[in-house]
């Protein structure tokens, strides 16, 4: 069985999305434009939904701002967003992005242990190391190298990715420890004793490392999924060893068959380096266009970039055609070794209406998709145990 | 006395980590489930409340190097909590606690607009300085400040944040597909800071919210708080439910506004205050005094006993008299993450004073501490409460209250379905809410959208 789960942002991966004439520009910032777009997926019976984020405005160029007025700029908080759309949903993982570089452990922790306390069981939360110049200067306490800069030392540059990757391990490492510094069992409520808690089954975490130290425990108990999933978008080194180290799941961005090998083989490299067991689950990502004609999705991708001056650019493989011809990419990926897709639409909300109600229905005729939730959690939905607490002595 | 008759406001704190929740009541539910916070919520919009509070503390208490295990231990992050509210509340505003120590202006101001966005415009900040390195071990700025630093930082870190949502003034997003415009303002967002304490620039990447900016409030006491608050908060989370105390805060705080250009209708005075309902007045009181065992156990007496006397205690009775030896001086280190023992300016007098209740009235410890902590501010019946606050709100004690249950999620019902429907009908508060954001819940003016909030510059 295929995992299947969409990327949200804004409206829509491409840039100019927000001139779709179905496109809901105006509402972007409102609560019903996302409990709408996550009722959506989960009629989809998909695994989960990503909300992204970044600090910085959005930006055409990946490392300065610009001061283009025809594409979407401001966002929300992505946490935020996902805590706002929980109560109205109940199936469907919420996984928003958090920032590494510049925020506090200890908050985004309780953030996402709290994010699985009001969705019961639903939270991940996809990490993500920052490091620009232009992110830097909104909290003018640690500088970023300028890579634009004449003076940039690419050695240097280099350097400053490994550490910014090297931190966001270290980061996730003490969100997991405070996830587990209660126990499962530290409330008693004991009558006879007037304890509250028992204080022995809350541990101090003691995290020392190069760039914070942090000493718990959290001031919120373990959460429903004990751990909700971590992952991570890896597309070089540092970060394929983030996410063999630290995440469940890993995003990936295979473009050419060749692709499709060589990145799984280098995520069980550095999953092999390490004493880890199972190795993350590795999802491919797939940007999509999808109309049940073919054409129709083409010509609208490519109206699209006349619309942004442009053609689409992206990361991972550009798709535009009908549902039948993505199930069968789709399939090829998952018969390849990777266990799920994250399909980052095109435009919302028509390319998610598409993904629920055109492509599901496709996989589920070739009985590679679900035909209904079962699980009662994220973790559940796919397939990982709730894990001991790592604190818990037997 | 006021000319007209004042509209009392309300609100509901859901009562955090310390001894005023009776934890060991059956009726009391998990302090962490959502579904308590949702029924609390709903409870509190159902009874047109102002809004709901939350605390914030972010290291678990100790007492004795121990992490204190009496009272309720834990709470879910405050931002979390009141963005997932939004989605089962509709007018009810959502006040945090967020403190300006462990935090950077930059985020704290985008999840304050985040908030008030998804909120449809009912986001509220508590604005509180930290300042303990005890705390400051869970995070990367473990940043210890001196006293006199703590508002200057506090100050700084909140007209950061106003400049931050002043950014945006709010018509910038024209989103036209035909003409391809999205923005009419290419450096919408654009913000510039540079002070002793926060060096920061770029573009705010949210939009202004629908409030314009969280409601501010204010809590500090101090010279300085209460200077601070005149200048930039809308409401001040006061300590001073009692009347006479009230009355002299009151008085003191409005009477600084016009300094700051402002009127008196721009900061309103909130204070906390727990109350007991019962079928009669004797009813109440013994309700009341039930209450204050539960909350002060034998344990927690000599707990409290520890905090005023610096030292361990544990040997003592707290049925049997008070400690006969005086307080440790010097640097408070029994309790940790706990701000009531800074209250003990002067432990020796105090203790004095603990001693001669006790010889008077012939108290022991636990009676003598049942005493002094925390008594109920109101205890009656549904009438004579509803009558005691409107009174108190018209002759200007506060206008208005937080008020704190001592039971989750059950203890707003009472006083919803009991006391409100009297003050509804003696026409002094609200039958339905009037507006949608929480700066009308309280008569609060709108912010002007194009010009930057007018009390920031100084």
């Amino acid at each position: 069985m295929m995992h299947l789960a969409v990327a949200l942002d804004g409206a829509g991966w491409h840039p100019a999305a927000w001139r779709s004439p179905d496109a809901r520009p105006a509402e972007l910032l409102t609560a019903s434009y996302w409990t709408d777009l996550v009722a959506i997926a989960q009629s989809g019976l998909l695994d989960f939904v990503t909300i992204d984020d970044s600090l910085t405005i959005q930006s055409a160029s990946p490392r300065r701002l610009d001061d283009r007025t025809d594409q979407v700029r401001g966002r929300l908080d992505a946490v935020l967003i996902a805590a706002r759309v929980a109560p109205t949903s109940r199936h469907i993982g919420l996984m928003p992005t958090a920032l590494t570089t510049h925020t506090e452990p200890f908050h985004v922790s309780k953030a996402i242990a709290t994010l699985d306390f009001v969705s019961t069981g639903r939270a991940g939360v996809q990490v993500r190391a920052g490091g620009s110049a232009a992110e830097a200067a909104l909290f003018g306490r640690r500088p970023s190298l300028d890579r634009e800069a004449p003076d940039f030392d690419p050695a240097a540059g280099q350097q400053q990715t490994i550490d910014r990757f090297d931190e966001a391990a270290d980061y996730v490492e003490v969100l997991r420890r405070l996830w587990d510094s209660w126990q499962d069992d530290a409330i008693i409520r004991d009558q006879t004793s007037g304890r509250f808690i028992d204080r022995k089954r809350l541990h101090y975490i003691d995290f020392e490392g190069r760039w914070f130290s942090v000493r718990g425990p959290s001031i919120t108990p373990r959460p429903p999924q004990g751990q909700p999933i971590v992952s991570a978008l890896a597309h070089v080194t540092p970060a394929y060893r983030l996410a063999a180290r630290q995440a469940d799941v890993v995003f990936v961005t295979p473009r050419t068959e060749d692709d499709i090998a060589a990145i799984l083989c280098e995520i069980q490299h550095e999953t092999g380096q390490l004493a880890r067991p199972e190795p993350p689950l590795v999802f491919a990502d797939v940007l999509v266009f999808l109309d049940p004609d073919g054409p129709a999705a083409q010509s609208r991708k490519a109206r699209l970039d006349e619309l942004d001056g442009r053609e689409l650019m992206s990361d991972s493989r550009i798709f535009a055609g009908t549902p039948a011809q993505l199930a069968d990419e789709l399939v090829h990926l998952i018969e390849s070794g990777y266990d799920g897709i994250r399909l980052r639409p095109g435009a919302l909300p028509h390319d998610l209406h598409a993904i629920s109600s055109l492509l599901v229905p496709e996989l589920q005729r070739r009985g590679v998709f679900r035909e209904q939730y079962t699980a009662g959690t994220l973790r559940g939905q796919l397939g990982l145990e709730r894990p001991a607490n790592r604190y818990q002595t037997a | 006395m006021s000319e007209t008759t004042k509209q009392v406001h309300l609100a509901a704190h859901f009562p955090g980590v310390n001894n005023t929740t009776v934890w060991s009541d059956p009726a009391s539910g998990s302090n962490i489930e959502f579904s308590s916070f949702a029924h609390f919520a709903r409870t509190a919009e159902r009874a047109k409340f102002d809004f709901l509070f939350l605390a914030e503390g972010l290291r678990l208490r100790e007492q004795n190097d121990q992490i204190y295990d009496l009272d309720v231990v834990g709470r879910p992050d405050t931002f979390t909590v009141l963005a997932a509210l939004a989605a089962v509340t509709d007018r009810l505003g959502l006040a945090g606690t967020i403190n300006s120590t462990f935090n950077e202006p930059y985020e704290v101001a985008r999840q304050f607009a985040s908030l008030d966005h998804l909120s449809a415009g009912r986001a509220a900040w508590n604005v509180v300085t930290s300042w303990d390195a005890f705390t400051g071990e869970n995070f990367r700025r473990a940043g210890y400040l001196a006293q006199d630093d703590r508002y200057s930082r506090a100050e700084t870190f909140l007209r950061t944040a106003f400049e931050l949502f002043d950014s945006w003034r709010g018509d910038e997003i024209v989103a036209d597909r035909q003409s391809g415009t999205f923005l009419s303002d290419p450096t919408a967002g654009g913000f510039h800071h540079d002070d002793a304490h926060f060096q920061i620039s770029g573009r705010f990447n949210v939009p202004r919210s629908p409030q314009g900016r969280p409601v501010i409030f204010q809590a500090g006491d101090s010279e300085d708080g209460r200077e601070f608050a005149a200048s930039s908060a809308d409401a001040i989370f006061s300590r001073y439910s009692q009347y006479d105390e009230g009355r002299a805060f009151y008085s003191d705080i409005k009477g600084r506004l016009h300094r700051y250009g402002r009127s008196p209708e721009q900061l309103l005075i909130l204070p906390a205050a727990t109350f007991v309902l019962g079928d009669s007045e004797v009813d109440a009181h013994e309700k009341a005094d039930w209450i204050r065992h539960q909350q002060v156990s034998g344990q927690t007496a000599i707990k409290f006993a520890e905090q005023l006397w610096n030292r361990d205690l544990s040997g003592y009775d707290p049925d049997g008299p008070l400690p006969d030896i005086d307080p440790d001086l010097g640097e408070n280190t029994i309790a940790r993450g706990r701000a009531s023992v800074r209250m003990y300016r002067d432990p020796l007098a105090i203790s004095k004073q603990w001693r001669e209740l006790a010889s008077t009235k012939n108290l022991s410890l636990r009676e003598v501490v049942i005493e002094v902590t925390g008594r109920q501010a109101f205890v009656g019946t549904p009438d004579s409460v509803a009558s005691t606050i409107n009174r108190y709100v018209q002759d200007d004690v506060s206008d208005g209250f937080i008020l704190v249950p001592h039971l989750v999620p059950g203890g707003l019902d009472d006083f919803a379905d009991q006391v409100v429907p009297i003050l509804q009908e003696r026409g002094v508060f609200r039958t339905e809410y009037e507006g949608s954001t929480l700066r009308e819940h309280l008569g609060l003016g709108k912010l002007d959208a194009h010009t930057p909030s007018a009390m920031v510059a100084s």
